[in-house]
């Protein structure tokens, strides 16, 4: 028999499980081979960082009327180069007096986005479809112009930051509904539909981007009929479109077939029609299962947009590499521009990646068992 | 049943005339005659493998049957959409593993269907959810999502979805058999105060020889793809004719 009166006082932890030190010691230090690995990683985080801080930073040109302002004993990075031509870099060659329009179309969308953020918005489905349906026709019209009194603006002119920006979104808006058909019509029980999207599918997905591009700007003139004038940056985006789709359209059937059986079984019991049941019941949860596939394709889309160089369109890379670079007064600024054009595709992808993963989380909670 | 092709009219809820199935060379359903009245119940048991899911399943056309007919409300099911879709708006069915679509709340799952199929304004469809909701004694869980459910509670909504389509007939698979014990009598009472309240076509396969004594009109016994007995309850559980139904009914009582 055992029996206590005492009442234990509450002691705090013992040091060594907690504290820095003690994390270090068991993550860093655990051992000799860690212990010389820790000691390497350290040595070179002190060679690559604080040098490539000065040459970003510290030592950077910020505001230079001339380059001779920007060379020197000790200078870093020379950012004058491109802040002086920054509304190329944002623009291309689009003109100056007109740049109001692609602004006003770039800041209706943010604002039109901003609620998608906001959680209790009402009727979010409708907003998003008009930003993916009617929005791109209304900044098309916008940013090209040649009707409702606005300037014509040729597509040959549009270019910068804003010509991938336009790529990509109209074609991640136009490849995911494309991919997502492949993918449905990849699993149809109809031989012909079936066949069809297989035969696509494998086409686009065995043909590497750049022979797409410069099928769509050389050959495919060929096939259209004399004089018929097809926009050099609508075949670039056509030919990109389709080229995502295939891929899209093969992460979305790994999400398909992810779906149980019994899903597809209890839509059709109760009386919905194929579309219906895709759309209700099995797309939300296979699109939502291949999020972070779809991300990827997404990323990778915005960064094949730099190949639009080779068929003579400028996108922030070829305006950096191609445009400023060629400006006798500033030569010999390349890693300059690579390393912001670098920066600025690592902005956007980050934050798709980032936006992906919120996403994901917040559509997790309705499967958690 | 000789003259069959005779009876087909409206006063049966369910026909099924020779029917044949084939899962490739494998010959499921041999020759399955069955006529349903309509409001009847009706409880299918049998080994596993014999062929009860299917013949449910081939009713509302899951699974496709090769030969011979099925009739619902008279009308031979031909395959063609439309009628299908029509069809499974009076046809309700309830699966052994639930399917409730787990990225809608259970308040979405109940009226998806009565909203998308059938038009109902969406006000009055969750109105109509609700009800069933509290039919099946769960009013509160409207807001939870399929996952936080336990399976006792996610097969009372499943069984909640389908009468919110107001089904005439509904099909039961083995509606308890993927739950704990002591959940099996929360949806056994659901279903029991469906079928005293009459009205309602059901045909449930079970193995809940309890709930057949209580409510079935009918008890049928497959194997191996067949019919083998079909008889009045108090019947079949105390004067079983063939030797395999006595067979599987001592199994079954035994354990
Ligand atoms: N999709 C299929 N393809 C091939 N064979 C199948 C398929 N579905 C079922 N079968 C076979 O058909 C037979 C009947 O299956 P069914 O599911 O109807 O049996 P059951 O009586 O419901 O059994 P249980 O009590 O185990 O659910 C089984 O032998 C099964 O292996
Ligand atoms: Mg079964």
């Amino acid at each position: 028999m055992f029996v206590t009166d005492k009442i234990l006082p509450e002691l705090p932890a013992p040091q060594n499980t907690k504290g820095i030190v003690h994390w270090l010691k068991v993550n860093l230090f655990s051992g000799p081979v860690n212990t010389i690995l820790t000691l390497f990683g350290l040595f070179l985080l002190y060679k690559i960082v604080p040098p490539a801080v000065q040459w970003v930073i510290t030592d950077a040109t910020w505001v230079a009327e001339t380059r001779d302002t920007c060379r020197g004993e000790g200078k870093g990075a020379c950012w004058a180069y491109i802040i002086n031509r920054f509304d190329q870099v944002m623009y291309g060659f689009y003109p100056a007096d007109e740049r109001w329009r692609p602004n006003v179309a770039g800041i209706f969308l943010v604002l039109l986005a901003i609620p998608l953020f906001i959680e209790k918005t009402p009727k979010k489905a409708w907003l998003a479809g008009f930003i993916l349906v009617i929005y791109p026709i209304i900044a098309y019209f916008l940013i090209r112009g040649g009707s409702f009194g606005l300037v014509p603006v040729d597509t040959n002119k549009w270019g910068g930051l804003m010509l991938t920006l336009i790529i990509s979104f109209a074609g991640i808006v136009t490849a995911l509904p494309l991919g997502v058909i492949l993918a449905l019509g990849r699993r149809s029980t109809m031989p012909i539909v079936k066949s069809f999207s297989i035969i696509f599918i494998e086409f686009w997905r065995g043909v590497p981007l750049i022979t797409v591009l410069f099928m769509a700007s050389v050959m495919l003139p060929l096939f259209l009929p004399e004089g018929t004038d097809f926009d050099k940056l609508a075949r670039a985006m056509i030919g990109i479109t389709l080229f995502q789709a295939a891929y899209i359209a093969e992460v979305v059937r790994g999400g398909l077939q992810a779906i149980p059986k019994g899903q597809y079984e209890a839509a059709s019991a109760m009386g919905l029609s194929y579309w219906k049941s895709m759309a209700l019941v099995i797309l939300p949860q296979a699109l939502t299962l291949v999020i972070p596939g779809l991300v990827n394709t997404f990323i990778a889309l915005f960064k094949d947009t730099t190949l639009v160089l080779i068929i003579g369109l400028f996108d922030v890379l070829a305006v950096v590499e191609k445009v400023l670079s060629a400006d006798a007064a500033w030569l010999g600024f390349h890693t300059e521009g690579l390393v912001f054009s670098a920066f600025v595709f690592w902005i956007f992808c980050f934050a798709m990646s980032r936006y992906s993963m919120s996403l994901e989380r917040k559509l997790d909670t309705g499967h958690k068992r | 049943m000789t003259d069959a092709q005779a009876n087909t009219n409206e006063e049966f809820a369910i026909q099924l005339i020779n029917m044949n199935k084939w899962y490739g060379d494998f010959h499921v359903l041999k020759d399955i005659n069955l006529n349903v009245k309509e409001g009847e119940r009706i409880v299918i048991c049998g080994p596993s493998g014999s062929g009860k899911s299917t013949v449910i399943r081939c009713i509302n056309h899951l699974e496709e049957h090769q030969k011979g007919q099925i009739l619902v409300h008279g009308e031979e099911i031909t395959g063609d959409v439309k009628q299908l879709e029509r069809l499974r708006t009076d046809v309700g069915m309830c699966f052994q593993h639930f399917n409730l679509f787990p990225h809608l709340s259970i308040l979405d799952n109940l009226t998806l269907a009565p909203i998308w199929v059938k038009k109902v304004p969406k006000a009055e469809a969750e109105a109509t959810a609700m009800k069933y909701l509290e039919r099946v004694k769960i009013p509160d869980q409207a807001l939870k999502f399929p996952g936080q459910l336990s399976g006792g509670q996610q097969q009372r909504v499943a069984i909640a979805r389908s009468l919110c389509m107001d089904p005439k007939i509904m099909l039961f698979d083995e509606p308890t058999s993927a739950l704990d014990p002591e959940m099996i009598s929360e949806v056994l009472d659901v279903m029991i105060e469906l079928a005293n309240e009459g009205g309602m076509t059901m045909l449930c396969v079970t193995h809940e020889m309890g709930f057949a004594k209580k409510v079935a009109d009918r008890v049928i016994f497959m194997d191996a793809g067949q019919i083998i007995e079909e008889n009045i309850p108090e019947e079949f559980f105390n004067n079983p004719q063939s030797e395999r139904t006595q067979l599987f009914l001592s199994q079954i009582i035994d354990h």
